[in-house]
This record gives C-alpha cells, structure tokens and sequence, in this order.
C-alpha cells in the first residue's frame, strides 16, 4: 500500500458512521444499493489517482 | 450521385445487379487458370483490398456468390481514419459528400434527458471524425472505383455468381473450386484473401477456429425513412419507457433514412420480431404517433467477441469480419477491417515482388491481431455497459447514468459505444528508433500519420502509397534506396502551417523533424535530422529485413 491511506484519516469516526447509515434510513435495499454505488463512483471520482484506486479495489476484496 | 456506370432501373441500389455473373475464359474445361491473387467477398473488405492491390499493378480477381451491394444499411458509421484510407484509394470524396456528417449526441434514461454533448472534433483534418452512410452506398462507391481502374486499364476482375467451394492448400499457393450458374471450375492462385464474413465459409472449409465470448442479446435494427424533424444528431435511451430494461439507439443516414436500434434480450421469437405488425408499433412508441414513416429495412442480430488465433495461414490470409468480429458499439467492423487491408497490402506487394521476405506477413498478424483485441476490448467494455450482464452491473450502469445528469464526472463513464480510433502498433517489429526529443507521442513509431493542413492542402493527401521519408525544416536527398525499395522525399515547413497544427503534431518542442513513413501512413521512424545509414536501417527493420 504505497498510495492508497489505510491509517485513520476520519475526524469524529462515529460521526462519520451514524451519517452514512442515516442516508440509508428508510431505504429499501434497492434504492440503498444505488445509494451505494453513486457514493462509490462519486469517492472514486474525488481520488482519481488510477494507483490509488487500484489499491482502494485491492483492499476492499475480502482476504485471510 | 450515382455515378453513369450504375444503371439501377428505379430499383434500389441495393436490388440492383452491378456485376451480374458472366462466363470467364478460366471455365473452358482446360484452362487452367493461375491467378496471383484471389479475393472472396466483395464486400467493404474485399473490395478494398482488391483496389489497393490494383493501384499496385498486382493482378487481382474478386469472386462473391452474389452480385449486388448490401442487402440494407448494416455498417453505416466510417471514422475518419478509414476515411483516409479510401483518399488513398481513390474514392474518399463520394463517400463523404454522400455521408450525414454528426457531432452532436443526445442521452437519455428512463423518461428523460440526461445529457447531452458535443464532441467538438479537433480542427486541420481534410475527413471529418466519422460520417453516417449505408453500407450499400459505401459499397457502390468502391464498385464504381473498380469499375473505374478497369476503365485505366488496372488488372482488377469482380466475378459476381461465382461462389467458392473448396480451398486446399499448396507449398506455393492454393487450390480452388468454385461453383456458378454454369457449373464448377478449378483455378489456382499464389495468394487467397478471405474478405468473406464473420461467418467464413473460408474458415470453415479451413477447419480454423474462431473462438471468443458469445453476448446473449438480440437486437433489431430498422432503416425507416421518416418525413421528421429530428435534429441531426446520435440519440441512445437507456432503459425508456418505450423499450423498459433495454437500450434503444436513434441515428441519422442519407436519404432521409433513418436507423434505429432496439435492444430486443435474449428469449425471443426472432421471425415473429421481424414482421412489420410487431415492429411498426415499436417504432411508434418511440417516436409518436403522428410521425410519418415507412420501413425500409429490417433485420436482427446477435453478436460475439471474438477473433481467430492467428489472420495468416501459409498462402492464405484473413481480413474484416472472417478475421475478428466485435459488437457493433463503437463502429469497429468495417472500420478495422480497412485498417486490416491498409496493413497488409503493401506488404504483401513488397513479398510478391521478392523485395521482402515472406516472413514480412507475420508482421500483420501482429499487428492486426493488437488492434483486433483493442476493438474486441471496447466494444466488449461498451456492450457490458449497454447491457448489463449481472445484478451489480446493472447498478453501477444505473447509478453513473444517474450522476451523469447532475455531475460533469459521472458523463465520462457512460459508455454508449467508444467510436474507432486507429490503434498504435506500439511494440510492432516494424518500428524503428524514435530519436526525436520532445517530440509529441501521437506521432511516435506505429502510430498512424494524423493529417494537418499545408496551406491549402492536407498533409496526408501529399503522401503516396509508397514509403515516404518526410522533412520538416530538414535537409534530406530526393529518394532513399535500400534493397530495391526506395522512400521518397516529402519536403514541408512548419510555416507551410499558419494554423500550428502540422508543428503540434509533428513537433513539439523540436525545431525539425526527418520522420520514415509507410506506405499505409504509419510512422516507422523520427529522428532530429536526416543520417543516411539510421534511414536505410529504419527502411530494413519496417520492411522485415533486419
């Protein structure tokens, strides 16, 4: 992980938490799964940095 | 537009006999015949191939089963590079004063308009990025140039009625069979060039394989030609409410005719699709009630990806849709397939001359087959976006498409189809030193030449068919010779270009340039000024003699 952040970086993490599941709130699992993917390509789009997205995807896949 | 030579009766052009079958000398029972190439399909491919090889003085006979254009549209969209391609063939011009010229495009999801664009292409090109024309025409066109190089004299034959049979194989050339209305006849040849279709008989009597990715989609395009006031422009519905969880395409061509594509999924009743009682509703779904139209054509396809592993076989070689096939999105059949003979035409001239070795042709698997996996990657990458193969797919798709009407960041992620741009041969044994310092990529060894206008003039029109050794602001003799081939001098200025552009692409930040250009406008070498020996190297290496 040359790139790509993996250390705490988030002020007020449970802040930042209860916020994402408050966008949630309500939604069915379709609209929330959408919600999801705009969120995704919307970060992906703020990083732009081909490298560090290309580490952001290698992280997220689950691993022992 | 139709040229004198096509006589079409009031028919269309596309019920029009243009080279009806006669008898020919090869079928009295002891004749023998020897041919130094061999053509089958006289589609856009073979015709092309049958032109250059012809302008080459080559010998060239081009048999097709039929005897008239393109039953309907088909291939109606031919970027500029293919463009030309046909300048150097001779018929660049009908094609595009004939062609809808579009640079405005219009997205659409669910019931509304999510946005629009306009591609603002770059200035200083003689062809356009692309034009709109039915294959039909695209198809006359290069018919009536045929007809023309006989008229010159050219050694060029079109035999229509004259379908292949069987294909075996020699040490030295191949064995032919063919059937026509008269019987079968025998004939040989020393190179056959199979323009025969994604689905060639060729390759099949060959036993080759063709393998790739199958899409399970059915699509139904419909030519109708409408009294409308539609713009001209490139409409794409995702998902409308006329054709709910499938795309739909809107494009205009000549003639007032109009294509349109409707995404039909996979489990359908393909024959019953096809009768005007089921498509003409369709149709007035999406374009209202009151517009007047009348169907011209209409056909329904599936696709697949995919290419053979190699496009030479001893004396035979494939090209276009016989050597690869792609989904339509993006408009890379036709259009590669002209890249394909651009390719190998010169070299094979250079081969049947005896200037270069034959193993020159394995440069054009190479070649071809780099730029037939690019196009086999976008169109596929386009087609999973059109249509999304799996529930998360799907989402994504929705949700960039979504982003696209309130974000400028998401627009660049929808993917209606990527339009055909010529691949770079990065890597190709053909390539020789780039020794031009900061010089502009665009134009570095295996990139095709962009044009760039000399005053009055473009750039490529000035460039033969031959190679050419190019100076800007650069001393170079009249002509190079190595080995019997000879690349002539091209003596240009930056300031011949008031506009700039000819000194952005070809310079950069070099004050001169001595670049080796192929005869299909392919860079082979640059370097800051001209060294004899460097070019003569350069000639060897592009020529498969290093």
């Amino acid at each position: 992980m040359a790139k790509l952040n993996t250390k705490p970086n988030i002020a007020a993490p449970d802040d930042f938490y209860a916020d994402l599941l408050a966008i949630h709130e309500g939604l069915s699992k379709e609209e929330s799964d959408a919600l999801n993917a705009r969120l995704i390509l919307i970060l992906a789009n703020h990083i732009g940095d081909r490298e560090t997205l290309a580490e952001a995807l290698d992280a997220a896949q689950a691993r022992n | 537009m139709l040229d004198k030579t096509v006589e079409t009766g009031g028919k269309k052009i596309f019920e029009t006999p243009l080279y009806p079958y006669r008898q020919s000398p090869d079928q009295k029972p002891d004749a023998k015949a020897h041919h130094p190439v061999v053509i089958v399909g006289a589609g856009p491919i073979g015709l092309a191939a049958a032109i250059d090889l012809a302008q080459m003085d080559i010998p060239v006979v081009v048999l097709d089963e039929n005897d008239k254009v393109s039953w309907g549209s088909r291939a109606i969209c031919f970027a500029k590079r293919p463009l030309e391609i046909l300048d150097r063939l001779g018929c660049g011009d009908p094609m595009v004063d004939k062609g809808v010229v579009w640079n405005v495009g219009k997205v659409f999801f669910d019931d509304r308009q999510v946005y629009d664009f306009n591609l603002l292409p770059e200035k200083g090109h003689k062809r356009p990025a692309f034009i709109n024309l039915q294959q039909y025409y695209f198809e006359l066109y290069l018919v009536e140039r045929v007809f023309e190089l006989q008229r010159q004299g050219k050694p060029i034959e079109l035999r229509g009625g004259n379908k292949l049979v069987s294909v075996k194989e020699k040490d030295t050339g191949v064995n032919l069979s063919i059937d026509t209305p008269d019987g079968p006849y025998r004939m040989d040849c020393d190179w056959l060039i199979a323009c025969d279709g994604a689905a060639s008989p060729v390759r099949a009597m060959m036993g080759l394989d063709f393998v790739g990715r199958v899409f399970e989609d059915n699509f139904l395009i419909a030519d109708v030609v409408m009294e409308a006031d539609f713009p001209t422009e490139r409409w794409f519905w995702f998902d409308p409410p006329f054709n709910r969880g499938q795309s739909a395409l809107l494009h205009k061509q000549p003639d007032g005719v109009w294509r349109i594509d409707l995404q039909l999924g996979w489990n359908i009743d393909k024959e019953k699709e096809k009768q005007p009682e089921n498509v003409i509703p369709r149709l007035k779904a999406m374009l209202g009630d009151d517009v007047k139209f009348e169907l011209e054509w209409v056909s329904i396809y599936t696709f697949q990806c995919r290419r053979m592993e190699k496009f030479r076989h001893g004396h035979v070689i494939f090209a276009g849709d016989a050597a690869h096939q792609v989904s339509p999105f993006g408009a890379r059949g036709a259009n590669s397939g002209l890249q394909d003979t651009d390719n190998l035409c010169w070299k094979l001239k250079l081969v049947m001359d005896g200037l270069a070795p034959d193993s020159l042709l394995e440069s054009y698997d190479v070649e071809r087959i780099h730029g037939a996996d690019e196009n086999i990657m976008n169109s596929s990458r386009s087609t999973d976006f059109i249509t999304p193969k799996s529930e998360i797919s799907r989402i994504f798709r929705d949700a960039a498409l979504d982003l696209s009407e309130r974000f400028d960041f998401a627009r660049p992620l929808v993917n209606s189809g990527r339009l055909s741009v010529p691949c770079v041969y990065d890597g190709s044994p053909l390539n020789g030193p780039d020794q031009l310092t900061d010089a502009p990529a665009r134009t570095r060894p295996g990139a095709p030449c962009p044009d760039a206008p000399l005053g009055k003039d473009f750039l490529l029109d000035r460039l033969g068919g031959q190679f050419q050794l190019l100076a800007i602001d650069a001393e170079i003799p009249d002509a190079v010779e190595d080995g019997g081939i000879a690349a002539k001098a091209l003596r240009i200025s930056a300031a011949d270009d008031p506009t700039g552009d000819l000194a952005a692409r070809y310079l950069g930040g070099a004050k001169s340039a001595v670049y080796l250009l192929r005869p299909d406008q392919h860079v082979a070498a640059r370097w800051p000024s001209y060294d004899e020996a460097a070019v003569k190297a350069a000639l060897r290496t592009a020529t498969g003699r290093a």
